[in-house]
C-alpha cells in the first residue's frame, strides 16, 4: 500500500490540486493553531491567577488595626487602634506553639533619590520574619536581620527593579540612598515573583522607621505566621484566638466589626483554590471547543473533496481501481496533508506563545504556554479525525458503481 | 469472446419496477465489431453496462473469454475490467487535472506496472491514435475528437480484449465521428473485439454486425457490409 508509485501518484494529485490541498490543509492548521493559542493563553491566565494569589506565604494571619463604631468598657466609640511593639511579644509569648514567626510592617511612601535618579517608592518596616511571609528571594546581599531590628540601623534591602532604575546596571550593594531625606545603605537586593510592583519596594527595620518618626513604638499590621504542620484547622483556631486575644488587650468589643481586622490567607487560599480548579475548567473546555470545531471543520472539507472527486473517483474504478484502492488513495492523501498541515500549525502556534511570552502581562496572561502532550495530543485527535471523517465518504464513493459516477449531468 | 444467455435486468423506481432487459441472448467472437442500436430506453447502455461489469445482471449468463462472470465482488470486478476490457465514454470522462500521456498511463497504474514502462506503453498508445505531439497537453486544451482519441489510447493501453463504446461519437461533428470511426476501424483489423452503442445509421453500419435492441429485447442481428470510414475522412 505504501510505495513508491503511490507516493508519487499523491504528490501529483496534490500539485495538481493546490486549491484543493491548501485548502483542507489550511483548515488543519488554523485549527490546531487556534487551539494552541487558546490553551496557551488559558494556561497564561492561570499563571498571572497564581502570580497574583499565590506568591506569598499561606500559612499566615494578618492583623490590621481599625476604628472602633461601638463604646466598650467605658471607651468612646470611633476610637483608633494602634498596635505597639509590646503586641509583638505578647503574641509571641502567648502563643508559642502555634507560631513559626512574626513580623510588622509599617509601609511608607518616600522620594529615594540617588546622585541623580529618583523616584517615589513604598518604604516598608519589617522584622526579619517577613522575608518569608512575602517569599521574597534576596539575589545580593542580605535581608534585614535581628541585629538590625536592634541597633535601628539605617540599612534598607531593595527590589531589584529598585536597583535597576536608581543604579542602572551597576551594583548597589552597600552604596547610600536617599529615602526621604535620610541616608541608608543598601544591604541587599531581592527580586520577588509577584509582579514588577513586588519588585518596586523597600525593605528597612521596623524599628528604624519608628526611631525616625519620633522614636514611637507604632506598628501598622502584624504577620502572623502558624506552623504550617497545624493545617487548615489550626489556622482557623489561631486565627480565632488572636482575634480574641487582640480584642481584649485593646478594649474592642467582641462584635466591633470594624475595631480590627483578621485575614487569615489559609481560608482565602481555599476559595483561591476553588476559583483556580474553575479556571482550569474553562481553559480545558475552551480548548475542547476549538478542537471541535476543527475536526467539524475537517469533515465539511473532507466530505466537500470526496464529492467534488466523485467523477473521478467513478473514472478510476472503470480503469480497473479496487474499492480499496481508491478508499486508501483518498486516505493517504488526507492523513498527509492533515499530518503536514497539523504540524504546521502546532510549530506556528507554539511559535506565537514564545513570541508573545511576557508581553501580554497587562491582560493578566502570563507566559502562555501548551505543553507538549496536550499539543502532540491535539494534532494526533485531528490527524485521526481527519482520517475518520476521510474514510466514510470515500467508503461511500468507492461503493458507487461506476456508471453512477460516470453519468453525465 | 463473449457469450449472453437469458439476461434479465430491472430497476426499481419507487415502488415500481422497471424491466430494462428481459431475456437477452448474444454471442461475440473475437475479432467482431458490432454495433449495438436502439432508441433511448431500448436498454442498450444497460446491456453494455453489463458487459462491462459495470453493472449486475438479475438473471442469466454471462462468460467473458471463458471466463464466467458471476458473483463479483467490486475488488474482482475492477481487477477483471482491467485486464479483459477497455471503456470509450460519450463524455470521454479523462481526469482533468492529467495530461493526455498520464491519463493513458493511468489504467496501468492499476495493473502496478513500473512507471517507466508505462510511460513507454501510454506513449506508442498515444502515437498509435495520433496524438503523440499532444502527450504532454492537458484534456481542456484538446477538441472534442482528440479527447476521444486519448479516451481510445486509454482504453487500449492495458491491451484489452474487448473495447466498450458508449455512444463514442455522441458529442462529436460528423467529419470528427468518421476520423474517430477509422481510428476504431483499425483497432478492429488488429483483432480487438469491438462493441459500441450508438443510434446513429451511418456510425452502425461501420462495424461489421449491427444488433437492434427495442424494449429490452434483440428484434434484429445481422451481419452487414462494412463500410470503410477512410473513405468519408479523405
Amino acid at each position: 500500500m505504501w510505495n513508491r508509485d503511490q507516493w508519487q501518484e499523491m504528490f501529483y494529485t496534490l500539485s495538481k490540486n493546490k486549491l484543493r490541498t491548501t485548502l483542507s490543509g489550511f483548515t488543519v492548521a488554523m485549527g490546531i493553531f487556534i487551539f494552541v493559542i487558546l490553551f496557551g493563553f488559558g494556561n497564561g491566565l492561570k499563571n498571572s491567577f497564581e502570580q497574583f494569589f499565590l506568591d506569598d506565604s499561606t500559612n499566615t494571619v494578618w492583623l490590621y488595626p481599625g476604628q472602633t463604631e461601638k463604646p466598650y468598657r467605658g471607651f468612646k466609640a470611633k476610637r483608633r487602634i494602634i498596635f505597639r511593639n509590646d503586641d509583638l511579644s505578647d503574641i509571641a509569648q502567648n502563643f508559642p506553639f502555634f507560631i513559626d514567626y512574626i513580623s510588622p510592617r509599617i509601609s511608607r511612601g518616600a522620594l529615594v533619590k540617588r546622585g541623580k535618579e529618583s523616584n517615589n517608592y513604598t518604604i516598608r518596616g519589617v522584622a526579619p520574619g517577613h522575608q518569608y511571609a512575602e517569599k521574597t528571594i534576596v539575589t545580593k546581599g542580605r535581608y534585614i536581620n535581628e541585629a538590625d531590628v536592634l541597633t535601628k540601623n539605617k540599612f534598607a534591602t531593595i527590589g531589584r527593579l529598585v536597583e535597576k532604575d536608581l543604579f542602572g546596571n551597576k551594583s548597589s550593594l552597600g552604596q547610600q540612598i536617599d529615602v526621604g531625606g535620610v541616608s541608608f545603605k543598601v544591604i541587599g537586593v531581592f527580586k520577588d515573583e509577584g509582579g514588577d510592583n513586588e519588585e518596586r519596594l523597600i525593605y528597612i527595620p521596623y524599628t528604624t522607621r519608628q526611631r525616625l518618626e519620633k522614636s514611637n513604638d507604632h506598628i501598622e499590621q502584624i504577620i502572623v505566621a502558624f506552623r504550617p504542620e497545624l493545617g487548615h484547622a489550626g489556622a482557623m483556631a489561631l486565627e480565632k484566638k488572636l482575634n480574641t486575644f487582640m480584642r481584649k488587650k485593646h478594649n474592642i468589643a467582641p462584635n466591633d466589626r470594624s475595631g480590627i481586622y483578621v485575614r487569615n490567607v489559609a481560608a482565602d487560599l481555599k476559595e483561591t483554590q476553588q476559583f483556580a480548579s474553575v479556571l482550569q475548567l474553562i481553559v480545558t473546555f475552551v480548548g475542547l471547543g476549538t478542537l471541535l470545531a476543527g475536526i467539524i471543520g475537517i469533515s465539511n472539507i473532507m466530505v466537500f473533496v470526496v464529492k467534488e472527486r466523485t467523477k473521478e473517483l467513478g473514472i478510476r474504478k472503470a480503469l480497473g481501481a479496487t474499492p480499496k484502492s481508491v478508499v486508501g488513495m483518498i486516505l493517504h492523501e488526507s492523513v498527509f496533508i492533515t499530518t503536514i498541515a497539523g504540524y504546521a500549525g502546532l510549530l506556528t502556534g507554539v511559535g506565537t506563545l514564545a513570541l508573545i511570552g511576557d508581553s501580554l502581562e497587562d491582560f493578566f496572561i502570563i507566559n502562555p504556554f501548551i505543553s507538549t502532550g496536550t499539543a502532540v495530543g491535539a494534532t494526533l485527535i485531528l490527524i485521526l479525525f481527519g482520517a475518520v471523517a476521510g474514510y466514510i465518504p470515500a467508503r461511500r464513493a468507492a461503493k458507487i458503481k461506476p456508471i453512477i459516477a460516470l453519468r453525465d449531468e | 469472446m463473449i457469450e449472453i444467455k437469458e439476461l434479465h435486468k430491472s430497476y426499481a423506481i419507487g415502488q415500481n419496477t422497471l424491466h430494462v432487459l428481459k431475456g437477452i441472448n448474444f454471442d461475440v467472437a473475437e475479432g467482431e465489431m458490432v454495433a449495438i442500436m436502439g432508441s433511448s430506453g431500448s436498454g442498450k447502455s444497460t446491456l453494455l453496462n453489463i458487459l462491462g461489469m459495470l453493472d449486475v445482471a438479475d438473471l442469466g449468463t454471462y462468460t467473458l473469454d471463458n471466463n464466467p462472470i458471476k458473483n463479483l465482488d467490486e475488488t474482482k470486478a475492477a481487477i477483471y475490467r482491467n485486464k479483459f476490457l477497455g471503456f470509450v465514454f460519450q463524455s470521454f470522462n479523462l481526469i482533468s487535472y492529467k495530461t493526455a500521456l498520464e491519463n493513458v498511463m493511468l489504467p496501468l497504474y492499476y495493473q502496478k506496472v513500473g512507471r517507466k514502462e508505462r510511460k513507454e506503453r501510454a506513449q506508442k498508445f498515444l502515437e498509435q491514435v495520433g496524438l503523440g505531439p499532444w502527450a504532454s497537453h492537458h484534456p481542456n486544451e484538446l477538441s472534442g475528437g482528440q479527447k476521444q482519441r486519448v479516451a481510445i489510447a486509454r482504453a487500449l493501453v492495458s491491451e484489452p480484449k474487448v473495447l466498450l463504446a458508449d455512444e463514442p461519437t455522441g458529442a462529436l461533428d460528423s467529419k470528427t465521428s468518421y476520423e474517430l470511426m477509422d481510428v476504431l476501424q483499425t483497432i478492429n483489423n488488429r483483432g480487438i473485439t469491438l462493441l459500441i452503442v450508438t443510434h446513429e445509421e451511418d456510425i452502425a453500419k461501420m462495424c461489421k454486425r449491427i444488433v437492434h435492441l427495442r424494449d429490452g429485447v434483440i428484434v434484429e442481428d445481422k451481419k452487414v457490409k462494412q463500410v470503410s470510414a477512410r473513405s468519408y475522412v479523405e
